[in-house]
């Protein structure tokens, strides 16, 4: 619809909203002068105070994807081959707050991540509560019960106080707010690098389900219809949120405390319950979407946006829960559990029965134009009159210059040869202390405070490679299989090769489960873009999550971008963390990574090919982060999966574990630390290696263990053979609690119970001393 | 039969105690709304875990206010089954209808573990000798802490009102208690969850039996029939 340039707005008395736009004022919003310079035009005239500061909020990274949207038009959002009875994309990646899959029989899944990176770094508990109760509203949205929550951590090391105090808030403050709304927490990964330290990575993703025609869209449609607001009050908290996510974390971060929020999870306890209500009454809601980053701003203007229609506000109507805000401050306030609601006209009775019924407010605020316009007014006077799509569709968009960083050719051109291997003591050694690195640990400490079995459908509980939800889909009953990952470490020795290793790795995770993949969604978490070697990595990084997406056929159904995260350190490692959901439709093919009987054979499958470029034990042993990422080989991965799958549904796999972190002597070890007390004998003396630091605890990439009853084993071995998948018998587990290993230079024994506490207690041990406050 | 589950606003574990008795048990099972002033003629009323009123004062503490509550009372004044899991349980607890307190965990963390629980001999129904020495359930909660003071606690163990106490206190309860009854024997509740350990593929199916022995407290031709 054609818009027609803005009118002049009227003098605002108040002083503070009436001020002139000086170039210190826009330099303040973080706008550039050619930014301010396309404001204009599209205005015809300059903004008001109100209108810089809606303008700077949507043309912020965080909502409008300014420097990433050409990258990420790389990614596929719909299947690329045929697909069975699911895997089909409803709702497509960008189109909403979130993508949507068929999950067969009718119904579907919508699912996304987001991060809270800054908020959390300023203030560890409240950001990472918030960062749960802004995903789990992305997810309701779409009209789809929250089922399950997974998150993605990344902090400094733990020896250091100041990680410690903020692993303790954000895991608390996740606890917090998932606990109370109801949502189980399921699972997700934690490491520990000094890349993170003073900028602490929270990405939280949810997972709804809806009927297809339960499906809603964030749309503003029909001239006249009502626009509601319901939820908590607006107040000054979170002010300007996504414009201080938009840039570097320094000193004066602190100060930005007020743009952290507060969270409330009864109250969005109480607005699932009620959206969900209202939803399900046929015809009553046009159009919802919640008020999350840049809150009534974002909300408003996109529904006219996606609608192609216009939209007018009153703010004396919006619930406020201080006096004297101005419009600025509701404009740009991120107080949280809010929601716009379009309702079909003649209806408002329905709505507000509902709202009553929980207890909670809905205001109607405005109205549905066929302006084009999003038109704010307060005590009667117009504050902000601009064409909807200026802030949406036509916010700038840049190309940023990329260059690769000098020190990738040092680490690309690194070689074990002037390391000393392991010899027979430092190996004894090894294993526990690499088990008890904070990366590899068992993360117990972490999901013991998280509720992952409310609701009842938790069937693969946190600590196995990927949990396992069991779905209610009417009277029939699926599985979704969901992990996340990404190794940062491999994204900073090649961004490219890293973010395929962080899909390949999911993507096994989910295999290991008994899953079939459906579609991925990712958060971007980077530097500053306007560097070029911090960009570089994220066009390397966003190529290499894409080249994987469509070799493997997973689209992905959206995600998030987190740049600036800077601390006086420099750049994080690059982190594409990626999150795979899969579906199981028989429940006896779900697959844990515990060892369940003494006699099982263990198979290796994919080789050992023996890198240590990368790897935690580099970094533990030798204080090296350096070497190439190790190599990926999508063709035989694929071929791996495949294998893997078709035993797991034949009933052949007992137990699957994926080699990551620690290689392969530590993935051997983590099968015995499930419910029965195991152990077990491996005997590689038949693999050929170069060096046993890189056969026990190299880091290649397509890999898994399997254990196979014995009786199958030999058609196991077979079958894999003939798809062409490297297997090899590596021993079986054992019915003593001993790990007992044997090489062709070197033979070790270890107590399952002693490597068991190692890894179990070593989070836990470490924050018993108090985190700095 | 017929189970009342009643719907805080907060509540997020109705569904889990719906299905423990309708799926898990097979009963008539259905949801109260807490505004509702009658439970439309239950046999056991269950409260289900969760936050009722959000809960960030003391756990249950808005609950007892509740429009519901009062037909609660009755019932069980009536010597009707009330049966409290977890935020069911704090709230019975301020409600009167339980002796003592919950309080926040020792350790000062939410705590979500399985946990090894001993079967203490309380009633015919809920005994050793019934359910076995010990069972398997899960815990899932910030204020499981048991509290009652000295001459309480005395009362509560002569008059055999402890139903499970922990192998390994997770959250400092007086005397590792995990679950209760009232001296008359129809109001039970506990902190563990049956609710989340009855489904083929939860880590112990120990709920159902749990869920049979509160019911069998009153109902005994139910423990008859699906033992």
């Amino acid at each position: 619809m054609p818009t027609m340039p803005a009118a002049p707005l009227p003098p605002n008395p108040d002083p503070v909203l009436n001020q002139p736009i000086t170039p210190e004022l826009v330099k303040k919003h973080g706008v550039l002068p050619e930014e301010y310079a396309a404001i204009v035009e599209a205005l015809g005239r300059p903004p008001t105070l109100t209108e810089l500061g809606i303008f700077s909020v949507m043309w912020s990274e965080h909502c409008s994807y300014k420097n990433t949207r050409p990258l990420l038009k790389g990614f596929p959002t719909e299947k690329l081959g045929p697909t069975a009875d699911f895997g089909r994309v409803l709702v497509k990646a960008g189109e909403e707050n979130a993508g949507i899959i068929d999950v067969g029989e009718g119904w579907a899944i919508a699912f996304k991540i987001e991060s809270h990176n800054h908020p959390s770094a300023v203030e560890p508990f409240e950001g990472a509560a918030t960062g749960v109760g802004g995903i789990i509203r992305d997810i309701f949205t779409m009209g789809a019960r929250p089922v399950l929550l997974t998150n993605s951590l990344r902090f400094g090391e733990l020896s250091s106080p100041v990680t410690r105090r903020l692993f303790r808030g954000v895991v608390a403050g996740i606890a917090h707010y998932g606990n109370c709304v109801g949502v189980p927490t399921v699972g997700g990964d934690v490491y520990f690098d000094r890349s993170y330290e003073g900028n602490p990575l929270v990405n939280a993703l949810c997972l709804g389900t809806l009927r297809h025609d339960q499906i809603r869209r964030g749309a503003a449609t029909g001239t006249g219809n009502p626009v509601y607001y319901v939820g908590a009050a607006t107040g000054r908290d979170g002010l300007g949120g996504a414009a201080f996510a938009s840039k570097e974390l320094s000193e004066e971060s602190q100060a930005d405390r007020p743009a952290v929020q507060k969270g409330d999870p009864f109250m969005e306890k109480l607005l699932i319950e009620a959206c969900l209500e209202m939803m399900a009454v046929p015809g009553l809601v046009v159009g919802i979407q919640d008020m999350g980053a840049a809150g009534l701003t974002c909300s408003t203007c996109e529904t006219a946006s996606r609608g192609g229609t216009g939209i007018e506000i009153e703010l004396d109507r919006v619930p406020q829960r201080e006096t004297g805000m101005n419009s600025y401050e509701i404009m740009l306030s991120e107080s949280q559990e809010r929601m716009l609601v379009i309702v079909q006209k003649g209806r408002e009775r329905e709505i507000e029965a509902v709202f009553a019924k929980w207890d909670l407010h809905a205001a109607l605020v405005g109205s549905v134009t066929d302006t084009g316009r999003m038109v704010v007014r307060q005590h009667g006077i117009t504050v902000a009159d601009i064409p909807a799509p200026a802030l949406t569709d036509q916010a700038p968009v840049y190309q940023r210059d990329a260059r690769e960083p000098a020190y990738l050719a040092v680490t690309r051109a690194w070689t074990p040869a002037g390391l000393p291997d392991l010899d027979a003591a430092g190996l004894r050694d090894a294993l526990p202390r690499l088990l008890a690195h904070p990366t590899i640990a068992s993360k117990r400490w972490v999901y013991r405070q998280y509720d992952h079995i409310v609701q009842h459908g938790t069937a693969v509980e946190p600590g196995s490679d990927a949990a396992v939800v069991r779905l209610r889909l009417g009277d029939r009953e699926k599985f979704i299989a969901i992990a996340n990952d990404c190794n940062g470490r491999y994204c900073y020795l090649n961004p490219h090769r890293g973010a395929l290793i962080a899909m390949v790795e999911c993507l096994r995770n989910v295999v290991c489960s008994g899953a079939t993949p459906l579609a991925m969604t990712d958060n971007l978490n980077f530097g500053n873009p306007y560097k070029p070697e911090a960009f570089f990595a994220l066009k390397e990084c966003v190529r290499g999550l894409a080249e994987a997406c469509r070799f493997f056929d997973v689209p992905v159904v959206g995600g998030n971008v987190s740049l600036y995260n800077e601390s006086r350190e420099g750049a994080i490692d690059p982190t594409p963390t990626v999150a795979i959901v899969g579906l199981i439709e028989d429940e006896r093919h779900i697959t844990r990574q515990f060892a369940r009987a003494a006699g099982d054979r263990l198979i290796l499958l994919g080789g050992a090919p023996c890198e240590l470029g990368g790897s935690q034990f580099l970094g533990l042993f030798h204080g090296l982060k350096t070497g190439d990422a190790p190599a990926v080989d999508m063709p035989a991965e694929k071929r791996l999966q495949d294998f893997l799958l078709a035993q797991i549904k034949a009933g052949a796999i007992a137990a699957a574990h994926d080699l990551s972190e620690g290689g392969l002597l530590v993935a051997a070890a983590e099968m015995l630390f499930g419910a029965a007390p195991l152990g077990a004998d491996i005997d590689l003396s038949a693999l050929a290696a170069p060096r046993l630091d890189a056969l026990l605890f190299g880091e290649s990439q397509g890999r898994v263990i399997v254990a196979v009853p014995p009786a199958r084993a030999a058609a196991a071995l077979a079958d894999a053979a003939s798809r062409g998948v490297p297997a090899a018998d590596i021993g079986a587990v054992a019915a003593g609690g001993t790990l007992s290993l044997r090489t062709g230079v070197a033979e070790a024994a270890w107590p399952v119970a002693e490597l068991r506490r190692a890894w179990e207690t070593a989070i836990e041990e470490a924050m018993k001393r108090p985190g700095l406050d | 039969m017929n189970i009342a589950v009643i719907q805080f606003p907060g509540s997020n574990g109705d569904q889990d105690t719906f299905h423990l008795f309708a799926s898990g048990l097979g009963l008539p099972t259905r949801y109260v709304w807490h505004k509702d002033a009658t439970l439309g003629g239950a046999d056991l009323v269950a409260l289900p875990g969760g936050f009722a009123h959000g809960d960030y004062l003391r756990c249950g503490a808005i609950a007892r206010f509740s429009p519901i509550m009062a037909a609660i009372r009755a019932h069980a004044a009536n010597g009707g089954l009330v049966y409290g899991i977890c935020n069911g349980f704090q709230i019975l607890c301020e409600a009167g209808l339980l002796p003592g307190a919950l309080i926040r965990n020792a350790c000062l963390e939410f705590r979500c573990v399985m946990c090894d629980l001993s079967v203490e001999p309380s009633t015919a129904a809920f005994s050793p000798a019934a359910l076995g020495p010990s069972i398997r359930l899960p815990i899932s909660h910030g204020e499981g802490n048991y509290r009652i003071d000295d001459a309480g606690l005395s009362r509560l163990e002569a008059n055999r009102q402890v139903l499970l106490r922990y192998a390994r206190n997770p959250n400092g309860s007086i005397g590792s208690i995990a679950g209760i009854r009232n001296e008359r024997g129809n109001v039970f509740g506990m902190m563990p969850h049956p609710d989340r350990a009855f489904e083929r593929f939860h880590a112990s199916r120990d709920g159902l039996a749990v869920a049979r022995a509160v019911l069998a407290s009153r109902f005994p031709e139910l423990e008859k029939r699906t033992a």
